[in-house]
């Protein structure tokens, strides 16, 4: 009994301290508020916004609510988290295993690189990215086509835009390949565990995911043509492109900075991963007669990644939590549509601020949940 | 008698604790902020990062300005120094918060007067002392002389936080042109930006357009067009609460105003005392009680037309004088054919 009301002493304690505290706060911004005059609510929300966006993947102009706009803010934090996250992972991995590499000009290219882009302040390189990468591209009236189609220019990377005919099918062609292949997988990997026999099950997964789809084209009726950028001129030296798709400079510069810098972190994630691995192991995968590709693939990798995994989990967060300095180039994240112009358009400064703290932290806490799934999926599983 | 004793103690207690609390309220009554001030010796006042002619320091760390100046005239007046202010240089985002949080006192800083400010979200704005409205700078070389010739597609840099995107969003659609808006967070970037070829217009306040001119890479390339698509009074804002102090800086700046009206300047306010118009005389405080009403002395007034000038003198000082904007359009006295009008300080 005595031992019991021991632990829990110190428990209801700091329970009653963090009540108190959080109750003190509370307390003092409400009569803070009530005394300067200041409405509490988050009715805000669905009065009209009144402000246009730049770049925005759901339909918004000012004429939708300040709700909208706030999706309009996390839609483009996601996007430019997850591109970002894709991008820093694979060059993340490849430079991780460059820096092991033996080859003695590969190997230092990849430290110069790590050292130099994570001892940067990101924000410094963001800025770096934006004005003095931005400053050289050319104007669009002076921008050469890249493969004739593509135009980088200071107002944009403009892509040819796809124009789609009977899209659902070839949508379900894809669908139909994917689950062949799943299929496939399943079976092989039983042929394998009977009789001891690999099928060539790479080259049929690939073979599936082009030619299911390419059948569609032939048999299915559907047709891809595709809409090249067209100069416009608005004024005597003012051109835009006009058609096709127009990636804003402000992603760009975003995505290549956060992705470079982030690397470099996973790099030596990667780095430690492998190194992590016994020298025992490698060796003895191939006194069995493994190959090379198949030590790294079966004895090296899987051990690898249970290192691996959790700190890169840290990075993509910190990529995640990165991506509001976005604010200072004018890309449209949630810090600058939400935290930014509908702050100050409202002044809802306690509500907006909650809110997106709260956003942050469900993004954070998502990445974390899947990727620690991820984790105890590879984990070593006891039998 | 012990239980009288008792009795009178508890008395006298009551009534010590009435009359401390009596006199506290007539404290009270003289305005917290004031008390604030004058036991800390500045005046906290918000500005700009740094925008030519209105707020903005020089290498040295000397702010100058006509918003800062309104921040001296307080000091002037409450604390009898000019250079008795703390200046927070304050992003568009931040100012409000700044005000509202009670970091700052005054918020001096280009703030445009509207509806929804002065009401919803507790700040009181107490004059103007720049009547502006909003316009669109283009390079030269694009042969674009008035804002008719924009076409779908323009893209327009401004920053947020402003009445500039919410102006600029009506101004588009009133003319049914489709636009590509790119709004940073600081002033200097959207002038990098613009500079850099990123828009092709770059759109807030005319003064302040006229006023970043003078900071890109070559100011001649670039006009401003002659339309203006928004009414933008830019003044002085302070705290919802607390009157005496609201007066106070009402006060400070109209009697600057004033000053010019009367033709009273830093150079003549002495001998102005021996005027024989009484107006003049009460400006200069040789009549009248009327810094009392705010609990000043007498010649608040005449410090601030003595250490910082009146209106015109700042204005020319910071504005004309640095090639901003020469000419003082609307910003010029009722008297002579501007807006500029103030209630008679009586």
């Amino acid at each position: 009994m005595n031992l019991k009301l021991q632990k829990i002493i110190p428990q209801l304690i700091t329970v009653l301290v963090v009540i108190l505290v959080f109750g003190f706060f509370t307390y003092n911004a409400q009569i803070n508020m009530e005394n300067r005059g200041i409405d509490f609510g988050y009715g805000f929300l669905s009065q009209e916004s009144s402000f246009d966006v730049q770049f925005s993947l759901i339909e918004y102009d000012g004429s939708h609510s300040y709700f909208r706009a706030y999706l309009v803010g996390l839609l483009n934090t996601i996007l430019v988290s997850v591109i970002g996250i894709i991008f820093a992972t694979i060059l993340g991995v490849i430079v991780g295993v460059a820096r092991l590499s033996p080859n003695y000009l590969i190997n230092q290219f990849a430290a110069f690189y790590v050292e130099f882009f994570r001892n940067i302040p990101l924000l410094l390189q963001i800025f770096f990215w934006y004005f003095a990468a931005l400053r050289a591209l050319p104007l669009p009236q002076d921008a050469e086509a890249i493969f004739g189609v593509f135009f980088l220019t200071i107002k944009g990377l403009y892509v040819p835009a796809f124009i789609w005919q009977n899209f659902n099918i070839f949508f379900y062609s894809i669908i139909a390949a994917i689950i062949s292949i799943v299929i496939i997988r399943f079976y092989a990997q039983k042929v394998q565990e009977i009789q001891g026999k690999q099928l060539p099950v790479f080259w049929i997964s690939i073979g599936l995911i082009f030619t299911l789809p390419l059948l569609s084209f032939l048999i299915g009726g559907v047709d891809l043509s595709f809409e090249i950028p067209k100069l416009k001129q608005l004024a005597t030296t003012s051109f835009i492109y006009e058609g096709g798709l127009s990636l804003p400079p402000e992603l760009i510069a975003l995505t290549l900075s956060l992705s470079l810098y982030t690397a470099t972190f996973i790099a030596e994630c990667v780095r430690a991963g492998i190194q992590g691995v016994g020298k025992g192991q490698k060796e003895a995968a191939a006194s069995i007669g493994l190959n090379p590709n198949q030590v790294l693939k079966l004895v090296v990798m899987p051990q690898a990644l249970r290192i691996i995994i959790p700190p890169t989990t840290n990075q993509y967060l910190n990529l995640t939590k990165n991506s509001s300095l976005a604010a200072a180039i004018a890309y449209p994240d949630l810090v600058l549509v939400f935290a930014g112009t509908a702050l100050m358009q409202t002044g809802k400064a306690i509500e907006i601020v909650s809110i997106t703290m709260l956003t942050y932290l469900s993004l954070s806490i998502s990445i974390s949940i899947l990727m620690n799934w991820y984790n105890k999926k590879i984990a070593i599983k006891e039998k | 008698m012990f239980k009288y004793l008792k009795q009178l103690t508890s008395l006298v207690a009551m009534v010590a604790v009435l009359f401390t609390f009596t006199t506290e309220t007539m404290a009270a009554k003289k305005s917290k902020t004031l008390k604030n001030t004058q036991k800390k010796g500045f005046v906290r006042c918000g500005v700009s990062q740094g925008l030519p002619g209105f707020s903005n320091a020089d290498a040295a760390g000397n702010w100058t300005g006509i918003d800062v100046d309104v921040c001296r005239a307080v000091a002037a007046a409450v604390l009898g120094d000019a250079n008795k202010v703390k200046f927070t240089p304050l992003s568009a985002k931040e100012r409000f918060t700044a005000l509202t949080s009670g970091e700052i006192d005054i918020l001096s800083r280009n703030t445009t007067w509207t509806l929804s400010r002065d009401a919803d979200i507790g700040l009181t704005f107490v004059g103007v002392n720049f009547y502006d409205g909003q316009g669109f700078m283009v390079r030269k070389s694009s042969g674009i002389t008035s804002t008719s010739q924009f076409k779908d597609g323009i893209s327009a840099c401004t920053n947020i936080g402003t009445t500039t995107e919410l102006n600029m969003r009506d101004f588009f659609n009133s003319k049914g042109i489709s636009y590509e808006p790119v709004a940073f967070e600081k002033a200097d970037e959207v002038v990098a930006a613009y500079d850099a070829g990123r828009c092709d217009t770059y759109t807030t306040d005319k003064s302040g357009l006229a006023a970043q001119r003078t900071k890109m890479s070559n100011p001649d390339d670039h006009i401003v067009l002659p339309e203006t698509v928004s009414k933008e009074p830019l003044g002085p804002v302070v705290r919802q609460g607390d009157s005496v102090w609201e007066d106070i800086v009402r006060w400070s700046l109209n009697a600057m105003i004033e000053a010019e009206e009367y033709g009273i300047t830093s150079a003549n306010a002495d001998s102005m005392k021996t005027s024989d118009n009484p107006a003049v005389k009460r400006l200069v405080g040789a009549e009248g009680e009327l810094g009392a009403a705010f609990g000043l002395d007498n010649e608040w007034s005449l410090r601030i037309i003595k250490q910082v000038g009146n209106y015109g003198e700042s204005y020319k000082r910071n504005i004309a004088d640095t090639g901003i904007l020469p000419d003082r359009g609307p910003n010029e006295l009722w008297t002579k054919g501007g807006i500029l009008y103030v209630p008679p300080a009586r």
